[in-house]
């Protein structure tokens, strides 16, 4: 039960050459996609606060690959990478960046609020800490309904002192819910260096107090966060309650598109993306397995910008929404 | 072919701002995440970063230039090798602006700001068909049978809260539903009202039915967050895809003696809310028929209910399957000279000063709202078209009171028949004493109901 660091590196990747381009292509489709947000932010299109993933990116797609059909997750406002990793689509998640009716809320939610039923994906939480009781709560009504699904709660390492998340690992401890509360730790919650919020380090341990298992993860890995997602999925389905993943991962730009990032320096950043970058890893390994070959790769780069450059021209062109939208959606109507 | 690089948004308020300094001078070579500039916006100073790769062509921009516009071209980006050629440099053009950036308060249309009018109908239909087989209940077990029932019909409802299962409620409302429903259905949870509020409102998403129930509303201030930004919002914010069938219910107002921190009306809090529903039964028989009706909505309802009405007994229909729907009031006198508007222990005060009242010759019209959320406005203002005079009762605050929404919708509704204005009856602007004489003073009484009558009758 107790709370574990596991050192060993996973062994030799036991891995195929399509799902390392699987991963590769998903990684840099969210990277595209933030970068592109970005642009589109500097021109004034997309407003308010918009939460960029850049250099989370291997957290996401390493999870999703351990998930199957019917999981649920849940994270917050730093979420377009988990919509685009679970599958929703980017034309849709752009469109609302730019608040249009095609976007994915008719544009009434934004950046931080987005939701798709059908691909389980939960939203998209503008209160830090909020979704991690939601996320329980979703868990809760997969184990009513005894149908074996697991819910992904995400969350910052921020967010990882909110009282309401110790509530949480309780009430999930107690009633063996089938979630996996992966702490998305980047080191940063806005300006505030984890150290200078946080008495001990290790957030991978904070389950131990409600018995609940953890581990830390190194997040630059795609397929560190996909064993160790594996294993915490099992535990969960096998009907052991609850698991802690504390993921460490980076962002590479500011906490939100309008922060100066004064907290950290330049060198700190570089250094992490010269060395530690989640793509250029698969990439690597890629290429040195010989799986890929730079031409294989350049075609997948094209593929992506073609995508993203169809989701932000399709979010540009999608019209604002109808004014009569002001008025909808406020209550659901009874089903008779 | 150069790429314009464009002055840009750095926070969601920028229009302009000051290109401090330019960090790469013409013809580096500069890649993705390479600093380009530092740009001073209305909030601070910020580093700009290039997005794609190339050789900086030309400066369009100087450094310490003020006030650029937001996609103003400031620079010109080209491939390996490429020169910039003099036609490709287009004046600093005017940036063009996103279609949403130009609507401002004054250019809003006023369809924009139109608000929904007041149902226009009144529905009169009554509660039970006449005939129906009455039997004395008291609000307690009225609770308890409209929970039964609807856990009965529908396997996806249950209850969670504190002490709800074997301690059968801290009020005794869930006597019983534990041995017939059993512990998966009635869960006692731990006391941490923002956590299991929040689990409720995740089971709720993931389509359950979960009844909350709060010990009492003065704990689900731990909680508020949660009703408020995640269960009352997110249909809204997803664009109508995410609802929240949940119920929070639990006494709410003053009960006795104790204190300020356990006496507290939330009634106009909870009604501010678009997104949620709010009912206030006074009656056994609402306090039946609403908790069903809140049960089967498929929005979230607070349900706020009155430890002193518990014990209290009234008729309820002996009924199969009896509902009350929300937005509907129920006129408890008809009277021709002043209408009272209350609703949940209000309506005691309200009906002891019409009792009070009659015998002095004055007759008044009492009206109890039940649900706050929505409103029957239409009622009060057709009673008041009538009456020409309105009092309003409740034990919440003066601040910001339902009676404070009532009197404007008269003003805006009603004025020309008003042959008085409006009398906001409520709670005194304290927190609530200890000691027994000053509660009694801190509370409404059916003594300055009976005077606000007098006043606004001129008798
Ligand atoms: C309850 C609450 N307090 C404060 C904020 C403002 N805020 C938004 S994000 C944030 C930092 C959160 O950091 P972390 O949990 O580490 O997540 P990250 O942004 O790094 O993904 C803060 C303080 C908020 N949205 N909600
Ligand atoms: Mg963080």
């Amino acid at each position: 039960m107790a709370a574990r660091k596991t050192t060993a590196k996973p062994a030799k990747p036991n891995v195929s050459a399509e799902e390392l381009k699987t991963y590769y292509r998903d990684m840099l489709l969210i990277r595209r996609f933030e970068e592109k947000a970005g642009q589109l932010y500097g021109m004034g299109l997309i407003g308010g606060f918009c939460h960029l993933y850049i250099g989370q990116e291997a957290v996401v797609v390493g999870l999703e690959a351990a998930a199957e059909d019917g999981d649920k997750r849940i994270t917050s406002y730093r979420d377009h990478g988990h919509m685009l990793a679970c599958g929703m689509d980017p034309d849709g998640v752009m469109a609302e960046l730019t608040g249009r009716a095609g976007g994915y809320s008719k544009g009434k939610g934004g950046s931080m609020h987005m939701f798709s039923k059908e691909k389980h994906f939960y939203g998209g939480h503008g209160i830090v800490a909020a979704q991690v009781p939601l996320g329980a709560g979703l868990a809760f009504a997969d184990k009513y309904r005894e149908n074996g699904r697991v819910t992904f709660t995400y969350f910052g390492d921020g967010a990882a002192n909110q009282g309401q998340v110790y509530e949480t690992f309780n009430m999930a401890a107690l009633w063996q819910l089938p979630v996996v509360f992966v702490i998305e730790n980047n080191q940063y919650a806005m300006g505030t260096a984890q150290r200078r919020s946080t008495s001990t380090p290790d957030l991978y341990t904070r389950g131990a107090a409600f018995g609940i298992p953890g581990e830390v993860v190194d997040g630059m890995d795609v397929l560190a966060v996909k064993a160790a997602g594996e294993k915490a999925v099992a535990a969960c389905r096998a009907g052991k309650g609850p698991y802690i993943l504390e993921i460490k991962t980076y962002r590479y730009r500011g906490h939100s598109m309008s922060d100066p990032a004064k907290y950290r320096t330049r060198e700190e950043v570089q250094k992490m993306r010269e060395e530690r970058d989640p793509i250029d890893h698969v990439r690597d390994l890629l290429l040195q397995g010989k799986h890929a070959t730079e031409d294989d790769l350049k075609s997948i780069d094209k593929e992506i910008k073609a995508i993203v450059g169809k989701a932000a021209d399709f979010a540009r062109e999608s019209p604002e929404p109808d004014l009569g939208e002001l008025w909808t959606d406020i209550y659901a109507e009874a089903a008779e | 072919m150069a790429t314009e690089i464009l002055m840009p948004a750095l926070s969601p308020t920028m229009e302009e701002g000051t290109l401090a300094k330019w960090l790469v001078k013409e013809g580096d070579t500069v890649a993705s995440g390479d600093i380009l500039a530092e740009i001073e916006t209305d909030k601070a100073t910020m580093e700009f970063e290039a997005v794609d790769e190339g050789v900086l062509g030309r400066i369009l921009v100087p450094e310490g230039s003020a006030a650029v516009a937001v996609n103003t071209p400031i620079a010109l980006l080209v491939e390996e090798g490429e020169a910039v050629q003099d036609a490709e440099i287009t004046a600093p053009a005017q940036a063009p602006v996103p279609a949403d950036k130009t609507l401002t308060s004054e250019s809003a249309p006023a369809a924009a700001i139109t608000h929904p009018s007041p149902a226009a109908e009144v529905d009169t239909t009554p509660d039970w068909p006449e005939g129906t087989v009455l039997k004395k209940q008291t609000v307690r077990e009225a609770l308890r049978d409209a929970m039964a029932e609807e856990m009965r019909g529908n396997g996806d409802v249950f209850l969670m809260g504190e002490e709800v299962g074997e301690y059968q409620g801290a009020y005794k409302i869930s006597q019983g539903l534990l041995d017939e429903f059993g512990a998966k259905r009635v869960i006692d949870t731990p006391i941490t009202e923002h956590g299991f509020a929040g689990i409720g409102v995740g089971a709720a998403f993931g389509g359950l039915t979960p009844i909350v129930e709060f010990m009492t509303f003065n704990f689900a201030m731990q909680a508020i967050d949660q009703i408020i930004n995640s269960a009352a919002k997110t249909l809204y914010m997803s664009g109508g895809q995410m609802g929240c069938p949940i119920t929070f219910r639990g006494p709410n107002g003053a009960a006795a003696r104790v204190g300020a921190q356990h006496s507290q009306d939330y009634a106009a809090w909870y009604a501010h809310i678009p997104g949620l529903k709010v009912a206030m039964p006074y009656s056994a028989s609402d306090a039946k028929g609403l908790l069903k009706s809140a049960i089967r909505d498929p929005n979230p309802v607070i349900f706020l209910e009155n430890e002193i009405l518990y014990g209290r007994s009234f008729d309820v229909p002996d009924m199969a399957d009896f509902t009350v729907p929300f937005g509907k009031a129920r006129i408890w006198r008809s009277g021709t000279d002043v209408t009272i508007v209350s609703f949940g222990i209000g309506m005691t005060y309200a009906l002891e000063a019409a009792e009070k009242l009659a015998e002095d010759g004055i007759s008044a019209e009492v009206i109890d709202l039940r649900s706050l959320r929505p409103m029957d406005t239409a009622t009060v203002i057709a009673s008041v078209k009538k009456t020409n005079r309105c009092v309003t009762v409740e034990e919440g605050w003066p601040v910001g009171a339902i009676g404070n929404h009532i009197s404007a919708v008269l003003m805006q509704e009603a004025f020309d028949w008003l042959d008085a204005p409006v009398i906001n009856l409520t709670g005194k602007d304290v927190p609530m004493p200890y000691a027994a004489n000053l509660e009694k003073h801190a509370l409404v009484t059916t003594a300055e109901v009976i005077e606000a009558v007098r006043t606004v009758s001129y008798r």
